[in-house]
């Protein structure tokens, strides 16, 4: 099937004019598959990290959120071990107005403000709610092991 | 065979169906039952007009009359506001069809209200189609020229296209009518009624439609729907949230499904929704393990930790409080001296003290215990009596086959399986209901009452299953019987004034096939049956007047606050 002009037109302006910090390529065989990097915030435990994802828009994009999952492990509330992410325009907040940038701005700031009070990992939440300073910690380390090129 | 001896027949068969419309009669409230019991035009039984006291007025509503309902709503709203029917009915759900409350407000603040439900009162700004030179949809990104594009006051603009995607996707897809809101993103303005209709297919407006109909029902206190899988109807039952302390509104919906209009649970008279909701929870918690704690561990005198003594000696140290005591006299362990690995103190003051916290905790749950297994027994009962149905079905076969009753006759059985099961339920909960009953004088009047009504649930079941003499039902159920098949006794039945529809018979063989070689066994076995029936009739009658009284007195009792309830109803947490 024909790729929607949408869809031409919103990897066209992601490759011209690239969100600061955040890449998302797709691939050659498949256009609506995107290998996306994004950069850990600064001021953040994941700070110095490059995590990398995987975006892929479905028959029914716009009308249906595109979906996304981290492929690096990262140390996060509100991301689980298999990289699901939770993140309320990913599901019933979606708008066919948002894009694939507003997407990926958005995970960029759920990784500078986690939410442990809605978690998707329940123990890393815990851990964050109890000693937040702990928890900052383990992230960092994970950055540190994992997310490093 | 003469003649007269189907007169007799007959007579009798009159006589006992009588009988049958005295007691079977007036619990009855489905129209098909009426039929069988109306064949010995008894006299109407007065106190089946008679409202009780555990019973609430309720109403079942088909899709129509909701319909209905909601049009004069919205037409008299309409002619108060002066709108158009549809912003009327927009505004009334937004509303959740409390009238005066929309009426006052919108008097006030007539755009303000609009706004906010997404009606757009002025046809001049009704959303309308229009082609903007040099637009781009965000949302497809297509530009042509003559694209028609649609944006709600908000001044949110999208093409055509994209707009019908949209709102089919949360119609068909999400099943969404009310809250469907402006497709950019945080917005809040809602797609009114008028733009939906401008938009979609005419299948997909009918889907929108019956969605914003059933959220009358979802959005009203006084009506529900009927919870079964796939049941069409919706009661209405004006019983206020307070008055569930006094009652437990059981309806009944036009598909046979029974449950509290309350919570929305199977029927559980007698026992009152909340505290029906603390003992399911607390079944939740404790029912199964609650035993073998009981039996099996003991608890730290101080912090009430739970212990189990898996070895070593009787000198315990609680591993959560460090409080050191013995297993044996649960006694602090430093008045136990020098006396090691050896507890022969039984008076010391702090072990008697211990021992009593400990008897205690221990009472509690024998006493949950109690109750539990009670409700837990009836529970299982009434699941075994779906075989007991299975069961009675074949019996009524072999009894049809076997004696001159007909189909109508034999129906007692199956009407006493419901009524059995009906009391099952009933008593599962108020095994329920009297766990959470303080001790008094009031509670030995419910004991009785429920140990009358438990009793006479026995006999029946009892009777029930009991073999029926001389009707061979093994055979009836490995030969399924058709109606040619059957010993041709209906002309008695016809006689008796049945309608004619029951007796499946050609007139033909509607001679007497019996021959007198086999007529004496067979009268023996008629009578033993008439006998059976009689009984069953008897016992099933009383079963229904024990669970009316207990209802009645138990309902009664609720109102006068007659009952002393041992639990908080705010937290559920039992008193001492």
């Amino acid at each position: 099937m024909a790729l929607p002009k949408r869809i031409i037109k919103e990897t066209e302006r992601l490759m011209a004019e690239p969100a600061p910090g955040i890449s998302a390529t797709p691939h050659d065989d498949n256009l609506r598959y995107f290998d996306v990097v994004i950069s850990g915030p600064q001021q953040s435990p994941f700070e110095g990290g490059d995590f990398k994802l995987e975006l892929f828009l479905p028959e029914e994009y716009p009308m249906a959120p595109p979906k996304v999952r981290f492929l690096t492990k990262i140390y996060h509330p509100n991301i689980d071990k298999l990289g699901r992410i939770c993140l309320d325009i990913l599901k019933d907040k979606w708008s066919p107005a948002l894009q694939i940038r507003t997407v990926l701005l958005s995970i960029q700031a759920l990784l500078s403000a986690p939410n442990p009070d809605d978690p998707l990992a329940n123990d890393v939440a815990q851990h964050w709610k109890e000693n937040e300073k702990d928890a900052i910690q383990t992230a960092r380390n994970w950055t540190a092991q994992h997310a490093h090129a | 065979m003469s003649a007269m001896d189907y007169d007799d027949d007959y007579m009798d068969d009159d006589d006992v169906d009588e009988y049958d419309s005295d007691t079977g009669m007036d619990v009855d409230d489905d129209g098909e039952d009426d039929y069988g019991a109306g064949d010995g035009f008894a006299p109407v039984v007065a106190d089946r007009d008679v409202k009780k006291p555990y019973e609430v007025d309720f109403k079942v509503h088909s899709t129509d009359e909701i319909v209905a309902f909601q049009t004069k709503e919205v037409a008299h709203v309409a002619g108060i506001l002066g709108c158009l029917p549809e912003h009327a009915a927009t505004l009334l759900r937004t509303f959740k069809w409390n009238k005066e409350r929309l009426i006052e407000r919108y008097m006030e603040d007539p755009e303000g209200e609009s706004e906010k439900a997404g009606v757009v009162m002025d046809a001049q700004k009704q959303a309308k189609f229009a082609i903007v030179k040099g637009f781009e949809c965000p949302i497809c990104c297509n530009d042509d020229a003559d694209m028609e594009t649609l944006a709600l006051h908000c001044e949110h603009r999208f093409c055509r296209d994209c707009y019908a995607h949209y709102l089919n996707e949360k119609v068909a897809e999400q099943g969404e009518s009310r809250r469907i809101q402006c497709m950019s993103a945080g917005c809040k303005v809602v797609v009114d009624e008028i733009t939906v209709e401008k938009v979609v297919a005419p299948e997909i407006l009918a889907k929108y439609r019956s969605l914003l109909l059933r959220t009358y029902v979802d959005d009203s206190v006084h009506l529900k729907w009927c919870p079964a899988p796939d049941c069409v109807y919706a009661i209405e039952c004006h019983i206020a949230s307070n008055q569930l302390l006094e009652v437990v509104p059981t309806v009944r919906c036009k598909c046979g499904h029974q449950f509290c209009f309350g919570c929305g649970l199977p029927d559980h008279q007698p026992c009152i929704c909340v505290l029906v909701r603390f003992w399911l929870k607390k079944c939740a918690d404790d029912s199964e393990t609650a035993n073998w704690i009981s039996a099996n561990t003991k608890e730290c005198m101080k912090c009430m930790s739970t212990i189990e003594k898996n070895g070593g000696c009787n000198h315990m140290t609680c591993k959560k409080c460090k409080h050191e005591f013995c297993w044996v006299c649960l006694g602090p362990w430093s008045d136990h001296g020098t006396a090691w690995y050896n507890c022969n103190r039984f008076d010391e003051k702090a072990s008697i003290d211990a021992r009593d916290t400990q008897a205690k905790s221990r009472q509690a749950l024998e006493r949950y215990l109690h109750y539990y297994n009670r409700y837990a027994n009836h529970e299982q009962s009434a699941k075994l009596s779906s075989e007991l149905l299975e069961k009675t079905a074949i019996k009524m076969e072999a009894l049809q086959s076997t004696s001159t009753l007909s189909w109508i006759e034999v129906q007692f059985l199956r009407k006493a399986c419901d009524v059995l099961l009906e009391s099952r339920m009933t008593l599962k909960w108020t095994y329920s209901f009297a766990y959470f009953l303080s001790r008094d004088n009031m509670t030995a009047l419910f004991e009785d009452n429920q140990r009358d009504l438990e009793m006479a649930v026995e006999n029946l079941n009892e009777l029930l299953e009991r073999p029926i003499p001389g009707v061979d039902v093994a055979s009836t159920a490995a030969t399924t019987i058709t109606p040619q098949q059957q010993p041709s006794h209906h002309h008695v039945n016809n006689g008796a004034g049945t309608p004619t529809s029951m007796s499946k018979e050609p007139s033909a063989t509607s001679l007497p096939p019996l021959t007198p070689s086999h007529s004496t066994p067979s009268v023996l076995v008629e009578d033993s049956i008439r006998d059976l029936r009689q009984q069953v009739l008897d016992k099933m009658g009383y079963v229904k007047t024990r669970r009316e009284v207990l209802l009645s007195d138990t309902t009664q009792g609720l109102r006068e606050h007659r009952w002393g309830m041992n639990v908080d109803m705010k937290t559920g947490i039992l008193f001492d």
